[in-house]
Formats: structure tokens, sequence, C-alpha cells
């Protein structure tokens, strides 16, 4: 065996999951009945609250992204606070705990009081399923995938509690505009995982990195579609800016968080960056390989390989709201039933099939760069062949600069005939 | 599953799950009672996983919280009059008598039923339930969703209107 390569000792680091087992193992030995829980609580909390909370809530979530937008958007950031204006966020934390939290007189006092609480549980319990390494991945339950949209439908409803509560029509606005997103949004996206499940044939995050791991390849290749349906479902889940529409400050203020002030509000600040990151774990978990990268798991360790990429990711969702205009609700909701829903399906259709085809003719196990290869002209073929379907034209030579209604993001194929020149 | 901890979690998700119903029933605010049925909902899905049903609560999550409830207070905020005092209806003497007749139903049931004790408990993965579905059970399955296709097409002709109907004619 190699000397280099990670082990099972307790003094490599490399896998924290060693080194935690091995101590509560220790401890629940010497202490007391049950005192071992509450302790693992509290170490797990520091631990995690270092390696990864910290640099990616803090520093990536909240301070990266407003420097990454700034500099997208030809401006500075922040740049005042600390060394490079570092410590923003912790100013801006200091200033909404200082805030009064006001409640109008005419509220759901207690139901306003109670979303945002509602609203951070969720977060933390879908991180217990996500494998940061071989073995630090706190709860390995056989369906992990099932267990992660589960957890993700509840804050639905808090956002729908905080809407609600504040007897404000653009609050319910708001909240009205998240929960038909969603119900709109979680079918393409769970269809889309169906393609991955099937594909692997495991509900299990653990289990579905291991697979990438043994193929020697990621999903994203193999699913190419999926992939894409669940960057944008979650981005419109998670209310990111291009899809925000439950709190487009241009419409409706600011949605269902127009009345909520101080920290009250920054639970919801801070938790919508704790899902986005959340959602870039998941994503690369189950579509980029997890903590692997291709044989170099063995000497980096895997938990930052895995950080790694959900910052990666994370800068998807940055870009993407840094660059792209915002949808109108009913564009958003024809997007989800009229392109999302039907590729979601072909898709659907093409994995049982490769599936079976693969099962059936006992194929050897790389078929899958084949199924790739299939997967990813299919997906170009569908995204292309379905638009113009439904009436959407590329524009392949501009000329001139036009107005988005003229250039059109819809132009119905039959009057293509102005809008092309 | 057994132990200290196993029985403090059914105990407290025993006393969370009457609470909610008990505030399903109490509330006179409408929006509060679908809230504490949400709550109902997720509590039973506490139950599944204790049974060590781990799909069948994750689909419990899924399907009760985060698509039926949601409907639910879709419904509810489209219903006109739905912030009134849920109190005063003409409706509670009915209902009490119909629940009442249907809680000696579930008792009678329960206390008559032979229950089938297994020594250990039986382990059913998520590939067993869809194995099942699609062989043993597949006719049940596949009415069920032909039961759903229907329902969608009915729903969406009910909330056609005229003008629709007429511009599909044309």
């Amino acid at each position: 065996m190699h000397p280099f390569l990670i082990t099972d000792n307790w003094y490599d680091l490399r896998d924290l999951g060693n080194l935690s087992g091995r101590l509560l193992e220790l401890l629940d030995d010497a202490l007391p009945f049950g005192l071992v829980y509450v302790l693992a609580a509290l170490i797990g909390f520091a631990a995690s609250f270092l390696i990864f909370v910290l640099p990616s809530q803090l520093i990536v979530g909240v301070y990266g992204e407003r420097k990454l937008i700034g500099r997208i958007q030809s401006r500075y950031g922040p740049n005042r606070v600390g060394p490079f204006g570092l410590l923003q966020p912790v100013a801006d934390a200091i200033k909404l705990m200082q805030k009064e939290a006001l409640t109008p007189k005419t509220a759901d006092r207690a139901l306003m009081y109670l979303a945002p609480i509602v609203f951070v549980a969720p977060c933390v319990l879908l991180f217990a399923v996500i494998p940061f390494g071989p073995n630090m991945v706190f709860a390995d339950i056989p369906v992990a995938i099932l267990y992660f949209l589960a957890v993700s439908s509840i804050p639905v409803l808090t956002t729908f509690m905080a809407g609600w509560s504040h007897n404000n029509k653009y609050s319910l606005f708001g909240a009205m505009r998240v929960v038909a997103m969603t119900i709109s949004y979680e079918l393409p996206l769970v269809l889309g995982m169906l393609g991955v499940v099937l594909f692997t044939g495991t509900l299990a995050l653990q289990g579905t990195v291991l697979w990438q791991k043994e193929l020697d390849i990621w999903l994203v290749f193999l699913q190419p579609i999926a992939f894409a349906i669940f960057f944008i479902s979650a981005s419109a889940e998670l209310n990111r800016t291009p899809t925000d529409i439950a709190e487009a400050e241009s419409e409706i203020v600011a949605g269902y968080l127009t009345e909520y002030s101080g920290m009250k509000w920054g639970l919801f600040y801070g938790m919508d960056i704790g899902y986005a990151i959340a959602a870039a774990a998941f994503g690369v978990t189950v579509f980029l390989g997890g903590w692997t990268l291709f044989g170099l798991e063995k000497w980096v360790p895997p938990w930052i390989i895995f950080i790694g990429k959900t910052h990666l990711f994370y800068f998807l969702f940055i870009w993407t709201r840094g660059t792209l205009p915002r949808l109108r609700i009913d564009q958003l909701m024809t997007f989800a039933w009229k392109f999302m829903l039907p590729i979601a399906l072909l898709n659907l259709a093409l994995v049982a099939t490769e599936r079976m085809f693969w099962i059936e003719q006992e194929a050897d196990d790389s078929i899958v760069y084949a199924f790739a290869i299939i997967n990813i002209i299919a997906a170009a073929a569908a995204v292309y062949g379905w638009s113009r379907a439904l009436g959407y034209r590329p524009e392949e030579t501009p000329l001139r600069p036009r107005l988005v209604s003229e250039a059109g993001g819809f132009v119905p194929l039959e009057s293509g005939g102005e809008g092309a020149t | 599953m057994e132990g200290f901890g196993v029985s403090l979690a059914f105990w407290i998700l025993t006393g969370v799950t009457l609470v909610a119903a008990l505030g399903v029933l109490a509330s006179r605010n409408l929006l509060h009672a679908v809230l504490f049925l949400i709550l109902l909902f997720v509590g039973m899905a506490g139950y599944f996983v204790l049974l060590s049903a781990d799909f069948l609560a994750m689909a419990q999550v899924i399907i009760y919280v985060g698509a039926i409830a949601v409907l639910v207070l879709f419904a509810v905020l489209l219903t006109p009059r739905a912030g009134r005092n849920n109190g005063e209806t003409r409706m509670f003497l009915p209902a009490l008598l119909l629940c009442g007749t249907l809680l000696a139903i579930i008792l009678f049931v329960i206390t008559d039923t032979n229950w089938a004790v297994a020594d250990e408990s039986p382990s059913v993965t998520a590939a067993d339930l869809g194995e099942a579905l699609l062989s043993r059970w597949v006719l049940p399955f596949e009415l069920a969703s032909v039961l759903l296709t229907v329902a969608l097409v009915g729903s969406i002709m009910l909330v056609r209107s005229r003008e629709e109907e007429a511009e599909d004619a044309v």
C-alpha cells in the first residue's frame, strides 16, 4: 500500500470522519449515558463552523457574492470594513442585530415571529445527508435524495407563512408567487432527478458519489438535461435573482420580506444563502462527483475538494445573478410547464431505454461513455428542436442593437420574418 | 428500532402530533388550522421513520407537506370568507356525528383485529417497493395513474372559460 494514501487511522486528518468517530467512541466509554450526544453536537458545531459555515456562508456567500457582482457590474463592491472589505459581513450582522424588528399592528404576530425560525431549521437539516468524504457523512440514509427533496420543500411553506402573516398585499403576492412557482418547478426537478436515480440505481447520496467514482464519469456528462433542469429549478426555488419573482423589488416591494426588519430579515437573508449553498452541495454531490476528483481524492483531503467544488458551483449562481435579466412571472411559469417538463420527460424516456439496454445486453461498464456522447447530443438536439417547435428563434447574426420586444424572447414562427433582419 | 432515544422520540412525536391535531380542531383561523395540519403530517412522517419505513416517511413529507398542503393553502386562500371566524357554522353537529362514528369504527377495528407481531422488523427498501408496484400490483398502479390523468383533464375542462373553448373551436 502506498504510504501517502488516505487510511482509516484516526490521526489521518484527510478524512475528519475517522477522527470524530474515534473521539466519540472514546467519550462514550468515559462519560455517563447520553452526555456524548450533547458533546458531539457542540464539537460538530464548532468544527463545521470553522471548516464550512464560516468560509461558505460569510466569505463566499455574503462577501464573495457582493464583491463578484460588484466586479460584474463594474463597481468595487464592499471595500471599506477591514482588509479588502472582508469584515463587511460581520459589520452587517452587528447592524442587523441592533436594528429594531418591527411588527405591524395588523400582522399575525405568532406566525410572523415563527416564520424565520422555521425557515432556518430545514437548512441545517439539509446538510445532514451531504457526504463531505468517504466517512464524513452524518446520516448516510438510503433515501437521501428523497430526503433532500422533502426537506427542501418545507421552506416554501415558511415563506408562505411569512408572506401571509404580514397582512400586507405585497407580501401575500410574494407568498402566492413562491407557492405557485414551487409547484411548477418541483415537477421538472423531480423528473430530472429521476433520470439520475435510474442511472445510478440508488437513492443514497454516498452511493451516487461512489457510482461516479467507480465508473470514472460524472453524472453531468451522462445527464446534461437533468443538470440544466436542476440548476434552473434550484435557482427558481431559491429565489435567486434571475428568477426571484417572489421578492421582485421593481414589482412587489420585497415580496414576502416586505415587513421584516432587523435580525428577522437577517435570518431570511442568511438562510437564502445557506439554501443556495445546500443546493450547490447537492448538485456537486449528484452531478459533479462529490468529493472525488478523478483519483486526486486519495492525496488531497476529500472535504477540501468537496468544499471547493461547492463554492465553484455557487459561483454559477452568482454569475447568473449578475448577468441575466429578471424574468416575468408568466415567462417563468411558461418556461417550467412548456419547456422544461417535456424535455425532462424526454430525458427520462431516453435514460430508461439506455438503462434497459445496459442491463439486458449485460454490456460492459465502459458503455457509459457511449451513453454520455449520445445524451449530450440528444440534449442539444432536444433543447434546440423543442425551442424551435415552440417558436423561440436564436438570432445568429445580429446586425444592430435592438429592444427586447423587437428581438423577442418569444417570437412566434409565423410572424418571424420581421424580427429576424 | 429500540432503545431509550427511540422511545423518547416516540413520545415527543406523539405529543407534537396530538397538539397539532387538537390545533386543527380548535383554531378559529382557517389558515392556522391548515398549518397545524401540516405539522400533523410532519409528525406522521416521524412515525414512519420510527417504523424504519424511510421511503414512506420521505414520500409523506414530499407529497403531503410539499404538495397537498400547498394546494390546501391555495384552496383556503381562494375560498371566499376564508378569514371569517371558523367557530360559527351550522355543520358542527353533523361533523361531530360523522367524526364520532368514524372514531368508533376505527377503534373497533383496532381492538378487534388480530395483529400479527413479527420478531424482527422487516427491511423494505425503495427498490422493493418499486418492484412490487411494477410487478404484482401493476394493475392498481396503472389504474391510479389513469385516474389521476382523468382528474387532471377533468379539472382543466371544468375551469376553461367559454371564450377559450370558442377560440379552440375555430
